[in-house]
């Protein structure tokens, strides 16, 4: 299993009365770009939310680094090196910005490696840098996802997710998020990547998911995808 | 002058133990949004735990200043583990009920305590020993004495102390991100529910030492000091912005100024009508007015997330 950092099986997750994802089978290679794609209200978000542990699946299997992820709680996901951008940020708005990313490293021990991890990723996002003092909530939105990457990224997480990263930013703000994404891929960390805006994610990705309903439709490299004339009528504006 | 300077060392002294319990009350409150009624009974257990400590450590013969430090540790810790109880037992179970749930029920945690401690304790006042030699001192024709010179500079040297754990340690900013938002901070791998454990064990010890304390200033101890006193210090909080720590600090010291100025000049503003003893007004008209001008509080203002 070692070309499976995660793999997931027959998942299906129910909450608030609703079947939200009903069976679905995935899986990310080490230093693999993963994008989910589908319109408002697939499941994609509550796959991610599963993964990360906040939500219980109702069954199937989440093996993470070969070892049964279902039984572990939330906060413990964080040590095994799985990161979670949520929708909306979830920054600490009354929190500094150095404070949001030190919380970041909460779960990790070594203190001197997180005054340096501080600093990188102070060199990958200069903005941050010159505001490292301020309360996160006076950011604009932009920022506000830059601190919830840099956070996400202060634990050193080998399978990052990112949920609608671009999700409420300008056009150029959202090239930029891109390229930073490119940038931790090309580093070898393997990202699990949820968006609505199917071309950019899929221009970025190795391969691709598409989500309708709860399940997977349609599963392949994200060349074949963005050729397909299935994804192309209904995401793509083709 | 010498009255007005007198009230306001009173009021400065009274308040700064109104400002630790008001921040148990701010604390909690932050973290869970549940206003945690039974605190003020906490803080009766410490007094009475520190007074049955004191007594029975006097009685066989440990010197009073060794015995006074003693029993203050002994009463944190009794109350660290009754808060963290009350949290386990009570709280924790209606963590996703409906608001209404917790808050009945913290009253209900307030009544149980309420009559265990007259089990234990009885109806009777205890009196506090008299381990020091109280000396009273003279500034500007006001007096102040030794006892309110140690609450004062202690209850300060506390908040200071609690300050600096919430600003600037991991544990404080763990705790600020979970009142923030919990499932933002358990993907941080922050233990949640280990968080409020300790915000509830952190409030029950300031609520022990300000238990001490009262009971040391007023020289009594009783099994319903808790209640009033945990009412002026919600109060406090309000005043001061529920959530927020300087204001819980704020709101305190105001309060204990406020009644104090209050009852120090009821009599002249009234003609003689009403005496000091109608002090407790003063709290009471404070919440009310707070309530209808200023809802949110004196710091009670919130930075708005972004979109």
């Amino acid at each position: 299993m070692s070309d499976r950092l995660l793999e997931i099986r027959d998942l299906q997750v129910a909450y608030g009365g609703i079947h939200a994802v009903k069976g679905i089978d995935l899986h990310i290679a080490p230093g693999e770009l993963v994008a989910l794609i589908g319109s408002n209200g697939a499941g994609k978000t509550t796959t991610l939310k599963t993964l990360a542990g906040l939500l219980h699946p109702a069954g199937g299997q989440i093996h993470y680094d070969g070892n049964s992820l279902n039984d572990i709680a939330a906060h413990r996901r964080v040590t095994l090196g799985i990161a979670l951008v949520p929708e909306g940020r979830g920054i600490f708005a009354r929190l500094t910005i150095a404070d949001n990313l030190l919380m970041g490293a909460y779960s990790r021990n070594d203190q001197h490696e997180i005054a340096t991890d501080l600093e990188r990723m102070y060199a990958l996002f200069p903005r941050l840098a010159e505001r490292r003092n301020q309360l996160a909530g006076t950011l604009s939105g932009g920022e506000q996802q830059m601190v919830a990457m840099a956070r996400a990224l202060m634990s050193r997480p080998r399978l990052l997710m990112l949920d609608e990263p671009s999700m409420g930013l300008a056009p150029l703000m959202v090239q930029k998020i891109f390229e930073t994404i490119r940038d931790i891929a090309a580093l070898g960390m393997s990202i699990l990547l949820v968006e609505q805006n199917a071309r950019l994610a899929l221009q970025a990705a190795n391969r691709g998911y598409v989500m309708e309903s709860g399940t997977i439709t349609l599963s392949g490299a994200s060349d074949e995808l963005l050729g397909s004339d299935a994804v192309q009528r209904a995401y793509l504006g083709g | 002058m010498e009255i007005f300077l007198q009230q306001i060392i009173n009021g400065l002294v009274q308040g700064s133990v109104y400002a630790l319990v008001a921040l148990g009350y701010t604390m909690v409150y932050g973290i869970l949004g549940l206003i945690n009624f039974a605190h003020g009974e906490v803080v009766m257990v410490g007094a009475m735990l520190a007074l049955s400590a004191l007594t029975a450590m006097l009685g066989w013969g440990v010197p009073p200043l060794l015995a006074l430090p003693l029993s203050l540790i002994l009463a944190i810790l009794g109350c660290m583990a009754l808060g963290y109880s009350i949290e386990r037992v009570a709280y924790r179970p209606l963590r996703h009920a409906p608001r209404l749930a917790p808050l009945i029920t913290a009253i209900g945690v307030s009544i149980v305590l309420q009559n265990l401690a007259m089990m234990i304790w009885g109806r009777q006042y205890h009196a506090f020993p008299q381990l020091i030699d109280n000396q009273s001192h003279l500034i500007g024709g006001a007096i102040i004495n030794d006892i309110q010179i140690i609450i004062f500079v202690m209850a300060l040297a506390i908040m200071a102390s609690l300050m600096v754990v919430v600003h600037r340690t991991r544990l404080g900013r763990a705790m600020r991100a979970v009142a923030e938002n919990q499932h933002a901070a358990q993907l941080m791998g922050v233990d949640i529910n280990r968080v409020i454990s300790v915000t509830f064990m952190l409030g029950s010890a300031l609520a022990a030492v300000a238990g001490l304390m009262v009971s040391a200033n007023y020289g009594l101890a009783h099994y319903y000091m808790g209640f009033l006193l945990g009412l002026k210090a919600f109060t406090a909080a309000v005043l001061g912005g529920i959530g927020n720590l300087r204001g819980a600090m704020l709101g305190g010291l105001l309060l204990g100024l406020i009644e104090s100025l209050g009852a120090g000049y009821i009599g002249d503003m009234t003609g003689g009508f009403l005496g000091s003893n109608y002090q407790d007004v003063f709290a009471f008209f404070v919440l009310i007015a707070v309530l209808v001008f200023r809802p949110s509080g004196l710091l009670g203002e919130r930075i708005a997330e972004r979109a």
